[in-house]
């Protein structure tokens, strides 16, 4: 199914994963690529298992004690399910944005400060500010919120609070960028400036994101995926799956016949 | 003869409960269109003429057993010769009180004199007005009834009638409660006041001499009602040694229950801790004072601390942090449940550990939380009685040092009101004061703690 | 996006040895974080174990009696009654039993058999038992006769392997011949409150907190219940509810000793001659009790989802219909649970009973309501508070006797909750 061998650098390669709830099953012997510098979109209808897929991406699925996976699931060619690969360290290397903005309640600062600091990036202030500064200009944000930095995080808007988030995730200094709809809590305004920030920030990360909405998909993604109940029915390049697609299932999910 | 009357009436309610319930089922059968369909079922009919039997029965009932003893009282004393008759009221009640208890047959004879030769006009009297009392319920009982029963027609709202008692019934239940919030401060203020008319409340609050036990008979000392020590030994032992031991314990507990125990053994150690809640304090005076007390005390020696005493601070707060322990950690627990999951997630996600989450993430967003929990365990902890009134001491001691005794404001409530009952002595008045104090303190501490708990709340919602 | 050249960073090289150390660092912090919080439950669990343990093992003794065999020939001994002027009723019996003088041929007879210190093997309330032995079979006074009489508590404690050596001994030396032996002691469980603690039971103490329980449960049921109905479903928004809701939850929390002191100004005051009566203890905790009814009911009907109102409403049921027929037969089970709770806690409580004069030394079980009474809770406060070694046991005892009922309340609450709670 993978079919993207192009000029772009492999960063995750997924192989043959299975993902199990208990005895339920969520996904079957799903494989893919993320690429550098690539945005690659998962669609697909409520329950198919897109969020569960992106979540082993950087092992968040340990939280939950039932969860079982199997196969194998790369970065940089490691094993990230390997006893050698360090969970703390994964999920620095590989962020995540969630679908409900979640900034802790502490200041705008902290806020971005909390990354670097639990894994010791900076060694002194003037680095931490750079760090927040850099991270924040990143975002998008740094002109709405360079004067109070000190406020609380919870106290921005909806939009600013997703880009925070965003923000957040780019302090660590992350290869890979998850982004589980990002938008989907959002107004259209706050959703385009998201769109417009992963469409900068494409360039330095592999971003993976997760969305209901299929104009998204075509308009931030190079690469998109189909999940259908809990398989990876197409996998190709934006552009043919929306115009092209191969499978009769695509076809009729992007027409619109169902989800 | 009262127990007649109230089982007549309560018989009479029934039987008009039937009775109006069979008039109404008699025009009720067969006649469904809506236009003569009664308003009521034949149950709300009955139960209709069954209150009006009842009620205005009962509340004759109550006036009479109010009214009834103080005129059969006249009718005893006036039967004496006026020169016998005792003038102390004191000695009227006692007098009373034996006629009364002689003529039940609960006593064969008195000490007062006269008792013996007033038990026949006591039953005369007793019998008279109990005799007239019982006649006029049932009058009205059966008016009540027949009033009720009189009303039973089709177009009758009977359950509107009903209903509406039902509604008054159940705001009166609820006012209850204000009546009783009305009690205990109207109580506290009206006895703290006489005990202020005696002894200054400046000096009261802010002496450091403590020694109420000096005060005998009519000669009050009030230099000696300087509740300072009482205080200071209430937060050393509630507020300090109890929270050094609860805090820590109570939030480490919640928090290795929410975040790392296995949901299988959560159910189990939950439940368990919960347990140490639902010891009675008497059992956790004792265990104090039998268990935990002798050793502190022998160790305190030993490391060269002669005043050691074996009513230790130590020993009580000690105990009584043990006690609060699972309510600190309860609502711990509950605060950092109420952290939405998304933080939790959202720090894992950027590399954190667990613990690194729980610190700097869970804690700190629930600490409102936690610190209205905490205030509610204060208040909880200087309200407590028997565990210092059993392994505190009654000295009271203006020290720092854990291992001598000290003494607390529950503890000379308790120590105030059992010693003797004269209720006009400062000494029991006291007792009053201090009870007012603590109080308005756990009051202060609710109200502050339940606020911040609810702002904490609606942060999240 | 233009960055100025001073903020590139190297990417952050994970490998370094320095990140290694940080890591490995964290982790240990981690571990220690854990094991801490492992460590703050177990020594809570472990001070419950061993506080239950430690009233087990000294209670479990207060449930045996040492008796020791004591021989009296009755009609050489100083007690001068003739066994034909046993008839007539028992109060006659009772009559002439209590003119007659025991202790004094009954020390005898332990002098006699154990010897100059014999008096001081056999409990103080020894005599008791060879009155009633008598009362029982008059015949006895025309013969020998061996009765079992209680032991003092220092063979009591001798026999249970404690105490002073030479003691000790001498009960081994008479357990050899069989002249003093150990049972349950039933009457423990029959009896009441006593002077000597080799006869002290805890019926009565039982009696008196079963009838304060019936007061308290009869005041604070149907008050709690109706309070959060009306509260929860049918109180207007307005100042007065507001005034309303902030006195129960204040209630919840106030001291309970502030209650006891309430229940003796009020209480005491109007029926001055009800102290240490069941009843004003009953409604002295049905006002401690009630607010704890009120939260757990309003929660219960809280839960009750508003659907089912709808429902009842849209088929033309009263308002009142309504929550009798339908709120309050599934609330039944949450409010039942927060009023066992609520029991519980009245059960077990000591502070308030003791402002209202529940102390007073009872000797016999209170036969109605209005009688003076103690219960467990105070009986044990009592009884901790006697300096007699003989009272260790008994207040152990009296305490695993009050755990197991709080326990079984308990359990009783959890299983409720599980059984009939339907989540919606």
């Amino acid at each position: 199914m993978t079919n993207t061998q192009d000029t772009s650098t492999l960063k995750m390669t997924a192989r043959n994963v299975d993902i199990f709830y208990g005895d339920k099953q969520a996904i079957k012997n799903v494989s893919i690529d993320v690429s550098m510098e690539h945005v690659t979109a998962f669609i697909g209808p409520s329950g198919c298992g897109k969020s569960t897929f992106l979540r082993t991406l950087n092992r968040m699925n340990d939280t939950i004690s039932s969860a079982r996976v199997t196969g194998d699931i790369r970065l940089d060619g490691e094993d990230i399910y390997s006893s050698s690969m360090d969970v703390v360290q994964l999920r620095a290397r590989v962020g995540m944005v969630f679908q409900k903005p979640n900034p802790f309640p502490k200041s705008i600062y902290e806020n971005i400060a909390y990354g670097p600091r639990i894994h010791g990036l900076a060694t002194g202030k003037s680095e931490m500010d750079q760090i927040v500064e850099k991270s924040l200009k990143r975002a998008g944000l740094w002109e709405e919120v360079k004067d109070r930095l000190q406020d609380s995080g919870t106290a921005l808007s909806g939009g600013q609070q997703q880009r925070l988030c965003i923000a957040r995730a780019i302090a660590v200094d992350p290869e890979v960028i998850l982004m589980d709809e990002p938008s989907s809590a959002l107004d259209p305004i706050a959703t385009a400036k998201i769109e417009e920030l992963i469409h900068e920030l494409r360039g330095r990360y592999a971003i993976v994101i997760v969305t209901h909405n299929m104009q998204q998909a075509a308009r931030v993604s190079q690469r998109t995926a189909f999940f259908h109940l809990g398989t990876l029915v197409e996998y190709g390049e934006t552009s043919d799956i929306f115009t092209n697609p191969r499978e009769e299932k695509t076809k009729d999910y992007i027409t619109g016949r169902y989800g | 003869m009262i127990q007649i009357a109230i089982f007549l009436v309560i018989g009479l309610a029934l039987v008009g409960f039937a009775v109006g319930r069979g008039r109404a089922t008699a025009f009720s059968v067969g006649r469904t269109a809506a236009a003569v369909r009664p308003h009521s079922r034949p149950n709300h009919h009955g139960a209709h003429v069954l209150l009006w039997t009842l009620v205005p029965a009962l509340l004759l009932l109550l006036l009479s057993s109010a009214l009834v003893p103080p005129l059969v009282n006249d009718a005893v004393l006036s039967s004496l010769p006026a020169a016998q008759r005792p003038q102390n009221p004191m000695d009227r009640a006692a007098l009373l009180d034996e006629v009364r208890s002689i003529a039940a047959g609960e006593s064969s004879g008195g000490f007062i004199a006269a008792s013996n030769s007033l038990v026949p006009a006591y039953k005369v009297a007793s019998a008279k007005f109990n005799g007239i009392a019982t006649g006029l319920i049932l009058l009205v009982a059966v008016i009540g009834g027949l009033f009720g029963f009189s009303r039973v027609r089709p177009d009758f709202r009977a359950r509107t009638k009903v209903e509406r008692l039902t509604m008054t019934v159940l705001l009166l239940a609820s006012l209850i409660a204000i009546l009783t919030t009305i009690g205990i401060v109207g109580s506290l203020l009206f006895e703290s006041m006489r005990f202020f008319s005696m002894v200054s409340p400046l000096s009261f609050l802010f002496g450091t001499h403590w020694s109420p036990q000096a005060s005998t008979g009519a000669a009050v000392d009030v230099t000696a009602f300087g509740a300072i020590p009482l205080f200071w030994g209430t937060v050393f032992i509630g507020a300090i040694i109890a929270m050094l031991v609860a805090i820590p314990f109570g939030l480490m507990s919640a928090i290795y229950l929410t975040q790392y125990a296995d949901p299988r053994v959560r159910t189990w150690l939950k439940p368990t801790l919960e347990l140490l809640a639902g010891v009675p304090t008497v059992v956790y005076g004792y265990f104090a004072a039998l268990t935990i007390a002798p050793p502190l005390r022998d160790f305190a020696v030993s490391i060269g601390i002669s005043s050691a005493s074996s009513e230790s601070a130590l020993a009580a707060g000690l105990v009584m942090g043990v006690m609060i322990i699972p309510f600190v950690s309860s609502m711990a627990d509950d605060s950092i449940a109420a952290v939405p999951q998304a933080m939790r997630d959202g720090s894992l996600a950027m590399g954190a550990t667990p613990s690194e989450t729980i610190k700097r993430v869970l804690v700190p967003a629930a600490l409102p939380g936690i610190v209205g929990g905490v205030l509610l365990a204060v208040s909880r902890a200087i309200g407590e009685t028997m565990i210092v009134v059993m392994a505190a001491g009654l000295a009271a001691n203006l020290t720092l040092n854990p291992f001598a005794s000290v003494t607390t404001v529950t503890t000379q409530i308790v120590q105030l009101m059992t010693g003797d009952t004269e209720f006009d002595s400062p000494k029991t008045l006291a007792a009053f004061a201090l009870g007012l104090v603590l109080f308005l303190v756990t009051l202060a501490l609710n109200i502050i703690a339940l606020r911040v708990v609810k702002k904490y709340r609606e942060a999240y919602d | 996006m233009t960055e100025p050249t001073t903020m590139k960073r190297q990417p952050t090289d994970w490998k370094s040895p320095d990140m290694v150390q940080r890591i490995k660092r964290r982790y240990a912090a981690e571990r220690r974080f854990k094991a801490m919080g492992m460590v703050a439950i177990l020594i809570s669990v472990a001070f419950l174990a061993f506080l239950l343990i430690s009233m087990a093992s000294n209670g479990a003794r207060g449930f045996m009696r040492t008796d020791v065999r004591l021989p009296i020939d009755f009609p050489a001994s100083t007690l001068m009654v003739d066994p034909a002027s046993f008839k007539g009723s028992s109060d006659d019996v009772d009559q002439l039993l209590a003119g007659l003088d025991f202790e004094g041929p009954v020390a005898a007879a332990a002098e006699q058999a154990y010897g100059a210190e014999g008096g001081a093997l056999l409990a103080d309330s020894a005599w008791l038992i060879v009155r009633d032995a008598i009362k029982a079979d008059p015949t006895l006074l025309t013969r020998k006769a061996e009765l079992w009489v209680p032991a003092s508590s220092d063979v009591d404690i001798a026999y249970k392997g404690e105490g002073e050596k030479p003691m000790r001994d001498r009960v081994a030396a008479m357990k050899q011949a069989g002249q003093v032996t150990s049972g349950f002691n039933l009457g423990f469980l029959t009896g009441a409150d006593a002077t000597d603690p080799t006869i002290v039971g805890i019926w009565g103490a039982f009696k008196g907190s079963l009838l304060t329980m019936i007061v308290t449960l009869l005041f604070a049921f149907p008050v709690g219940v109706f309070s959060a109905i009306y509260l929860e479903e049918y109180a207007p928004r307005n100042r007065w509810t507001d005034l309303i809701e902030v006195s129960i939850n204040n209630l919840a929390a106030v001291p309970s000793i502030i209650f006891g002191l309430l229940g003796l100004a009020v209480f005491l005051g109007l029926f001055p001659t009800l102290r240490s009566a069941p009843i004003i203890g009953g409604m002295t905790l049905a006002l401690m009790t009630m607010p704890v009814i009120v939260i757990a009911g309003r929660n219960a009907i809280k839960a009750v989802p508003p659907s089912i109102r709808d429902a009842a409403l849209g088929i033309g049921a009263s308002p009142v219909q309504v929550v009798f027929h339908h709120v309050l037969p599934l609330a039944l089970p949450g409010i039942l649970t927060g009023t066992i709770i609520g029991m519980a806690r009245a059960l077990g409580e000591t502070a308030p009973l003791l402002m209202v004069g529940m102390r007073a030394f009872i000797s016999a079980p209170p036969a109605s309501f209005t009688e003076p009474a103690t219960v467990l809770p105070v009986q044990i406060f009592l009884w901790s508070d006697e300096v007699s070694r003989g009272f260790v046991e008994k207040t152990s005892a009296a305490i695993i006797v009050l755990l197991v009922f709080l326990l079984a309340m308990n359990g009783l609450a959890i299983y409720l909750r599980n059984r009939f709670e339907t989540r919606w």
